[in-house]
């Protein structure tokens, strides 16, 4: 709840310094970049609940950038096709790497960091760093149409949230990945397969860095090859402001939500006060710091509380 | 995470196995067969790979990838990571573009005055590290960002073109036709095999890193041993960074940010563990050696530049998986032994 306290406030502050953060187009600026950061965001939650790091998000949102862009540009590939097939790809290329962590048995970071280098590779190697322009306008003209009243955008964003919500409070799937990033071998002795849950984990995570890299594609009008280079720090700075731990076992939808919102709002906020934008990074990382050992002490406190009482 | 922790125990025993030559060759002789088949397949395919030019190219590129692996390897050592080895480098790179050409001190003080500024750096992650207690994933992703961030400011991303001239002809020079930057980073192995096999402080970062609990127990100062190893790192990295900025020419604030991933790649190719408890530094040396080949060669072989990253990915994921294979099936053995 801090969390939402700390986004309402930035949001007075910042319509406070500028006038034209309330407006109608600058919520829509927001709101468009936000729609790729929580997918990001939730893309790594996804595999921190487990209790490991997909530092491959990035390069998945990349590669099924370019291939989304390739498939409209070249092939002429109707939309929802493409799509289709770059959410199958990248729920792909997160299983492989799943599968690779369940077969072998090796650390999930060196894993998805040989992937990263894979995947950005064969990006580079398809595309030899050349973006497609040519995008359909229609992709254009669906990105910023409405249904009913809400913004397909609002929407893909709620849609997200809500799957990822049901999905860990409702699910068996949602709630093996919990238990197994809570504790590995208790959740293997209660019979969950340790296999399946980390291949589900790592699809599910692809999937959601591929429709990231897709809403890229349609917000930016080009399939750059540069898409997902610098998904990392917010892929994983949303979700731990947002509350949860690398070790696995306890995330926050919602925290993450608000908390990826936080982080668009930092660059959104620095760039209307009109503040250098070199002051981003610099920000960015004090927040993440701030944050989380702001969490840490809280927590400390809690278990120290919850020490004395029993 | 946990799985890996029971790899841990098992090439320790290879580490301590007997003479010196098996432990600096041993545990990486797989990857110095592959590092010697690809140096000479690639000298077949082009024989321009052999050319003292090319050689003098590889080598300078080299020495800096080496130092770079070995700045994440000692974090390593202690089940830690570093990512920020990148943005302390580039913050070194621009402190010595300032120091030599805006203070205009002499180049030795401008490189002991780099070097504290790298060490001041790590240490400042170890700090941060052992008062929050919180992962050092976390944290120097953090500090990445905020490191990055404050060069930015600071310098204003204006780069330093006019270095000493005493300083920049270090980087075309050469010994025969191996660069001599490459000496520099060959004194840092010796000095860090050295480091981890023969001193105290080397073998409390490797107590630390396989057993922190342990560690503590038999009364080695843990916090004391994460600051310096960390403050260590920082001290590589702004060495890379120096040797980066002799090979430039000059210091750019564009550098050094793409080095996350050659820095992992190095050390783990050499079978480093993320664990902790367990480096190789001759392993990272070869594994900076397979990169630095692989770059140069596939270019020189017409392969597009394009795809070294591609190259370098499914190399690390065989040796990894050939690595993990070997120790799974010694370990199987050792126990239808017992």
């Amino acid at each position: 709840m801090p969390l939402l306290i700390i986004a309402l406030c930035a949001m007075v502050l910042l319509s406070a310094i500028s006038s034209s953060f309330a407006s109608t187009y600058n919520v829509f600026v927001i709101l468009r970049i936000l729609s790729v950061t929580c997918l990001v965001a939730m893309s790594q939650m996804v595999v921190i609940a487990i209790g490991q790091m997909n530092l491959a998000v990035g390069a998945i949102g990349g590669l099924v950038a370019v291939l989304f862009g390739g498939m409209l540009e070249l092939y002429g590939v109707p939309i929802g096709l493409a799509a289709l097939i770059g959410l199958c790809i990248g729920t792909g290329a997160g299983a492989l790497g799943g599968f690779l962590i369940a077969a072998t048995g090796i650390n999930g970071f060196v894993i998805t960091l040989a992937m990263m280098s894979v995947l950005t590779g064969l990006n580079l190697g398809l595309t030899e760093s050349i973006p497609f322009y040519e995008m359909p306008a229609r992709l254009k003209s669906i990105y910023d149409s409405y249904i009913g009243p809400v913004p397909t955008i609002l929407l893909i964003l709620l849609v997200a949230t809500t799957a990822m919500g049901v999905m860990f409070t409702f699910t068996r799937p949602g709630r093996h990945m919990l238990a197994m990033g809570g504790n590995r071998h208790a959740a293997e002795l209660a019979g969950i397969s340790i296999t399946r849950t980390t291949i589900f984990a790592h699809a599910v995570s692809g999937l959601l860095a591929a429709a990231g890299g897709i809403i890229a594609v349609a917000r930016l009008g080009t399939a750059e090859p540069t898409i997902g280079a610098n998904w990392l720090l917010a892929s994983f700075a949303a979700p731990v402001i947002g509350g949860a731990l690398l070790s696995g076992g306890h995330i926050s939808v919602v925290g993450t939500l608000i908390a990826a919102l936080i982080v668009v709002l930092l660059e959104n906020g620095l760039l209307l006060a009109r503040i250098d934008p070199y002051y981003v990074q610099f920000c960015l990382g004090a927040l993440i710091l701030m944050t989380v050992v702001f969490n840490e002490w809280r927590s400390r406190g809690k278990s120290a509380g919850l020490r004395q009482y029993s | 995470m946990d799985d890996t922790v029971k790899n841990a125990a098992t090439p320790m025993p290879r580490a301590r196995a007997g003479a010196l030559m098996r432990t600096i060759f041993g545990p990486s002789s797989g990857l110095l067969a592959i590092v010697v088949a690809i140096i000479v397949l690639i000298s077949v395919l082009s024989p321009s790979f052999t050319s003292p030019f090319n050689v003098f190219a590889l080598t300078r590129n080299l020495s800096v990838e080496i130092v770079v692996g070995l700045s994440m390897m000692v974090v390593l050592a202690l089940g830690h990571m570093n990512l920020a080895v990148g943005s302390i480098g580039v913050c070194a790179v621009m402190s010595f573009g300032f120091f030599l050409e805006t203070l205009g001190l002499p180049v030795w003080l401008g490189i002991i005055a780099t070097l504290a500024a790298g060490a001041a750096m790590g240490a400042g992650n170890g700090l941060l590290i052992v008062v929050t207690k919180i992962n050092s994933f976390i944290i120097t992703l953090a500090t990445a960002s905020l490191l990055y961030g404050a060069m930015l400011i600071l310098s204003k991303a204006d780069p330093f073109l006019n270095l000493p001239e005493g300083f920049t002809s270090l980087g075309a020079s050469r010994t025969w036709f191996i660069s001599n930057l490459l000496l520099v980073s060959a004194t840092i192995v010796v000095l860090l095999l050295i480091l981890f096999r023969n001193t105290v402080f080397g073998r409390e970062i490797l107590a630390v890193g396989a057993n922190p609990r342990a560690a503590d127990a038999s009364g080695i100062h843990v916090p004391r041993i994460v600051v310096l190893t960390h403050a260590m790192s920082g001290a590589l990295a702004a060495v890379a960074a120096i040797l980066l900025t002799a090979r430039l020419g000059s210091a750019l604030p564009s550098v050094a940010q793409d080095w996350l991933l050659p820095a992992f790649l190095a050390p783990l190719l050499g079978g480093t563990l993320l664990a902790g408890g367990y480096v190789s530094v001759f392993g990272t040396f070869l594994g900076a050696t397979l990169i630095s080949v692989l770059q140069n060669g596939l270019v020189l072989i017409e392969i597009s530049g394009f795809w070294i990253q591609f190259f370098l990915g499914l190399t690390l994921l065989a040796v990894v998986v050939a690595d993990k294979y070997r120790t799974d099936r010694a370990e199987k053995r050792a126990k239808g032994r017992a």
